[in-house]
């Protein structure tokens, strides 16, 4: 039997003033504050002096606001108000840099055709995995530039965080598939020698789509297909190489949970398939645990335990007011008691979810004890403004 | 073993008259069944002329919890609820502990007076199901699934996957019993979230806008016409904090304008008002001295105090947030639910708990 590795704390200070890390990469289930840690880390990297960026998917209006982010538009622009240091933040545009992307890799007039297509404008502003395609892509093209010391990438707001992965693939797997040259087939082959050259089962199928979906969205899609496989290849291989970048040793990926079940379990999920693609993995932080304040010279206060006193001292005052003697508490005395009343259940209530996330994350921390984790507190109010970032950066240990 | 209950095959009676607004005899007949078994009236906000609420909301709100609880409530009342879940999550199955259900609708623990169902909705199912059913292509799905014709349909076709979904989610609203009675009382969608409720909702008008002739456009307008029209209501969640809240308004405006008909907004994880005015001062400061004789009566060792202190404080500057949240949902002028915070996994006993609160008078 090996004596079991202490467990080692995350260190998210250290992680992004080390000038060995170059990307970011934070993700985690919906609503578990992914956007907000995201731009607190990068704020934390900027004003250790590294020239920084972070690229958001969807803040919350008022944190963009206070970053200077008033429109979705691809630029990288400049926090005001970071001490010593750079810090440039960005919303992704998945349309434009689907755009961009196409433009890239084809002649203008061929461009233009796509984008009058309607398969192309429903996929590039909705279909479910293009924003990670592009904030794939975006990410990409921020390495390439070779102008930043850290670039932190907020992954966007999918119900599984194992989607930021797969969607580039699911894509390629798509594009790299017989259905695609199935509906190429036609348009290459020219109308109808095409029913001539193909197998029986293809012409089944081909007639089971045009039945359907109708003839005019065959041909829509055809076209559209057509038109990108000659893009095809490049799309692949940037979508390889952007996903080749994120198991180098300069990337670190940071899971970012809640205490609760689904949160876990997707972090759970993650934390396995980053350890099966050989991608590093820096850590784990659980947002919004919640935790009794520590008391100097007393055991602390079980929820049970505070719930009991404020039920006793409730008990105290209305039996002192039914019982009308001489013992009847001053107004003074009233209101003390029940100030301590109000402090006891609030306490019981903060007990009680301390003790519930502790538990939470100990089942996470069991299960996958190699995993670094460190965990964040919830805060009382929602951050919207730098002060708030750097609060949440002193949280993590800067 | 929870029985099973085959999914019916969409109806082949897609024609627009089926899901309109007329009210037939069979209908009439239901309602009286389940005014004659309801144990009590649903809260503010929950039609009882509804037969589709859509529950919708940010992620990590708690629409499948909220979801749930509602079809809870529901089934307390006398109806036969089918609850449906379409983000392929196994979320019915978790909540309702029990295995992983098969494309299949599933008698669910807990339906009180009347009877309540739960469907996870696969697309790549619905897909088959719907050649099966309106082209008669039971073996071509084999095929199409080696083609990627179902990998292209499910993830990449851009709404298609949607028009599945709603499609299976009307055929369940408007399946009828043989005596021609509806097959289910009331059904209960938790949607996707808020981001994209309006573009889900509204896939087949996308879809029968490019198509422009072909079959799904012919199937399309059924669909339409009941998820706009008055036997649909579509609920939003949201937690007390600033982002559910916007995209809360953001959402409500959007649907609004879409043509839905909005319910109630739920507000979940609620946090219960512990401090009354004048205990924590505005600038957050405690009355120590106080405080401290006060926990000396409670027998609580005075140590605790500067803690206990801090922490009324938080709770305070929480309480507040949450007012204001609570009171910039007021410009959206919809019934809210309150339900409780509960740390979740929210066990099955909670969850009745939390239905509760979706009937209304005598609370």
């Amino acid at each position: 039997m090996t004596r079991p590795q202490p467990r080692p704390a995350l260190d998210v200070a250290t992680l992004v003033r080390d000038r060995r890390t170059r990307v970011v990469v934070t993700c985690g289930s919906g609503g578990v504050g992914k956007t907000t840690t995201a731009a607190a880390m990068a704020l934390m990297g900027a004003e250790a002096g590294r020239r920084t960026v972070v690229l958001t998917i969807d803040p919350a209006r008022r944190l963009a606001q206070s970053m200077g982010l008033i429109e979705l538009d691809n630029t990288p622009r400049e926090v005001k108000g970071v001490a010593d240091g750079q810090l440039f933040a960005m919303m992704l545009d998945m349309k434009r840099t689907f755009d961009e992307v196409v433009l890239e890799h084809s002649t203008p007039e061929r461009a233009e055709q796509i984008f009058q297509n309607p398969f192309y404008q429903s996929l590039s502003s909705s279909f479910a995995g293009t924003q990670e395609y592009m904030a794939m892509e975006k990410l990409g093209q921020l390495v390439a530039a070779n102008e930043w010391d850290l670039i932190i990438v907020d992954t966007p707001p999918s119900r599984s965080a194992l989607d930021f992965l797969d969607a580039p693939n699911r894509l390629g797997r798509f594009l790299d598939g017989r259905m695609v040259r199935l509906l190429t087939a036609p348009a290459k082959a020219g109308g109808k020698a095409y029913m001539k050259v193909v197998t029986v089962s293809v012409g089944m199928v081909a007639r089971v789509f045009t039945k359907v979906i109708g003839g005019d969205l065959l041909n829509d899609l055809s076209t559209f297909v057509t038109a990108l496989e000659s893009m095809f290849g490049g799309f692949r291989e940037r979508a390889q190489h952007t996903y080749e970048l994120l198991k180098n040793p300069g990337t670190a990926f940071v899971v970012v949970a809640a205490p609760e079940p689904d949160a876990l379990r997707e972090a759970s999920y993650f934390v396995e398939r980053l350890s099966a693609e050989h991608m590093p993995l820096a850590g784990v932080i659980v947002n919004r645990t919640r935790q009794a304040e520590p008391v100097a010279g007393a055991a602390p206060l079980t929820a049970a335990r505070a719930e009991l006193a404020a039920d006793g001292l409730d008990e105290k005052l209305a039996s002192a007011k039914t019982a009308a003697t001489k013992t009847v508490p001053t107004k003074s005395a009233a209101e003390a008691a029940a100030l301590a009343t109000a402090a006891l259940r609030v306490h019981a209530e903060i007990a009680a979810a301390a003790e519930h996330d502790a538990r939470m994350t100990k089942r996470f921390s069991s299960a996958h004890p190699q995993v670094p984790l460190v965990p964040l507190l919830a805060l009382p109010a929602d951050v919207h403004d730098l002060d708030g970032l750097r609060t949440i950066g002193k949280l993590l240990g800067a | 073993m929870p029985a099973t209950v085959s999914a019916a095959p969409l109806t082949r009676d897609d024609s627009p008259r089926a899901a309109g607004p007329a009210v037939s005899y069979a209908d009439l007949m239901a309602a009286t069944r389940v005014a004659a078994g309801a144990t009590s009236s649903l809260a503010d906000g929950i039609s009882s002329r509804a037969r589709l609420h859509v529950v919708t909301g940010k992620g990590g709100t708690g629409k499948t919890t909220a979801a749930a609880a509602l079809a809870l409530a529901l089934a307390g009342t006398g109806r036969k609820v089918l609850l449906i879940e379409v983000e392929s999550r196994q979320a019915i199955a978790q909540l309702f502990d029990m295995p992983a259900m098969p494309y299949s609708e599933q008698r669910l623990k807990g339906g009180g007076n009347g009877e309540l169902f739960g469907l996870a909705i696969d697309p790549e199912q619905a897909m088959l199901e719907y050649l099966e059913m309106f082209y008669g292509l039971k073996r071509a799905g084999k095929g199409l699934k080696k083609m990627g014709a179902v990998d292209f349909v499910t993830t990449l076709a851009p709404g298609l996957r949607d028009v599945l979904l709603t499609g299976k989610v009307k055929e369940s609203v408007t399946r009828k019993k043989v005596d021609g009675s509806p097959a289910y009382d009331a059904v209960v969608l938790d949607a996707p979230p808020t981001g994209r409720i309006g573009r889900f909702l509204d896939a087949t008008q996308e879809v029968a806008k490019l198509t422009k002739f072909g079959p799904i456009n012919k199937q399309s307008e059924g669909v339409i016409t009941l998820l706009h029209g008055p036997q649909t209501a579509v609920h939003i969640v949201t937690l007390l904090e600033e982002m559910p809240v916007q995209e809360t308004i953001d959402a409500a405006a959007e649907l609004k304008q879409l043509g839905f008909e909005l319910g109630a907004v739920i507000v979940n994880r609620a946090r219960p008002t512990l401090i009354a005015d004048g205990q924590v001062a505005l600038d957050g400061t405690v009355d120590l001295k106080a405080l401290s004789a006060g926990l000396r009566k409670a027998g609580v060792a005075v140590a605790h105090a500067p803690a206990l202190a801090q922490e009324m404080s938080d709770y305070a500057q929480r309480q507040r947030v949450q007012e204001q949240n609570a009171a910039r949902l007021d410009a959206l002028d919809l019934p809210r639910i309150e339900l409780p915070d509960l740390n979740p996994p929210v066990e099955l006993g909670e969850l009745k708990d939390l239905a509760a609160c979706f009937t209304g008078g005598d609370r």
